[in-house]
């Protein structure tokens, strides 16, 4: 039963964590480059546009909930079993989203990388 | 990519990586959270661990988005997992833990995958920032040479 919910919890890190980052990413896309912004504008103006964005909103909130399902994640399961599984699934997912979401161009090279990065996490911290 | 953007990296990085472990420490020490009693993740909140930890993650919060303001999320994301490795690092050389073989296989892969994406273009979603005629080189009077793996087309800033 223990075993469910931390796979059960592992895969909700994944979820949120994979939306937060896809709508976070989006949202920085419409501010733009901040140090562009910086330049032209105070920090304020950049901070106050960064906090208005809705994107950006609805990602923390998916972030908390992916930091919140972290922490019930580690009570009930193994950190050796928790952090590995959730980081390599959230560099997959990304990948995927990413792609599909954000139009980026994930080409081979980034495939190889995406893949690299999540076999060394699983067995780094494994 | 500029000084300014290789630092930004670097603080996503470092203050993810010494977030994370702060976290861990202190919620090893704060014990059980149960479903049952709420109450026990806000004593878990006022670990001093948790804490620092918590402030070093919004340290790492907007370093982050900084740097996917102006970079792709597959481009930030495998560019600072390199903190894996700063981690695995800091365990066998200052707290001078056993680094077993599988974890330094572990390492080989994550730089092997930096070191693939970091070879590409840093945006590719939106790369019309910049005009191709106006990269560094041209603006430095170099010879309009372009390096092996950068699209012209999109004229992207690296």
């Amino acid at each position: 039963m223990k075993h469910l919910y931390t796979w059960g919890a592992i895969f909700a890190i994944v979820f949120a964590s994979v939306v937060g980052d896809v709508l976070l990413a989006h949202a920085m896309k419409q501010v733009g480059d901040v140090h562009a912004l910086l330049r032209r504008s105070g920090v304020w103006t950049v901070v106050g546009r960064i906090l208005s964005n809705q994107n950006f909103v609805l990602g923390v909130a998916a972030m908390a909930v992916a930091f919140f399902s972290l922490l019930f994640a580690l009570s009930w399961g193994d950190v050796s079993l928790v952090a590995p599984a959730a980081a390599s699934l959230t560099f997959i997912g990304n990948a995927f989203a990413a792609r599909i979401f954000l139009h980026e161009r994930v080409d081979r090279r980034r495939w190889i990388a995406a893949v690299l990065v999540a076999a060394g996490v699983a067995l780094l911290a494994g | 990519m500029t000084f300014r953007k290789y630092l930004v990296m670097a603080g996503v990085t470092v203050f993810g990586a010494a977030g994370d472990s702060m976290l861990s420490h202190g919620m090893k020490q704060a014990g059980n959270v149960s479903l049952h009693h709420l109450s026990t993740l806000f004593v878990a909140l006022l670990n001093p661990w948790v804490a620092v930890g918590i402030l070093l993650l919004l340290a790492f919060f907007a370093s982050y988005m900084n740097a996917l303001s102006w970079a792709d999320l597959t481009y930030v994301l495998p560019a600072t997992s390199l903190g894996y490795v700063l981690l695995a690092l800091v365990a066998k050389f200052a707290l001078h833990e056993q680094v077993s073989p599988l974890r330094w296989l572990g390492i080989a892969l994550i730089s092997g995958g930096v070191g693939f994406v970091a070879g590409g273009e840093a945006l590719t979603s939106h790369g019309h920032h910049e005009s191709p005629l106006l990269t560094k080189d041209a603006r430095n009077g170099a010879p309009t040479s372009v390096p092996a793996g950068t699209s012209v087309a999109t004229g992207v800033e690296r």
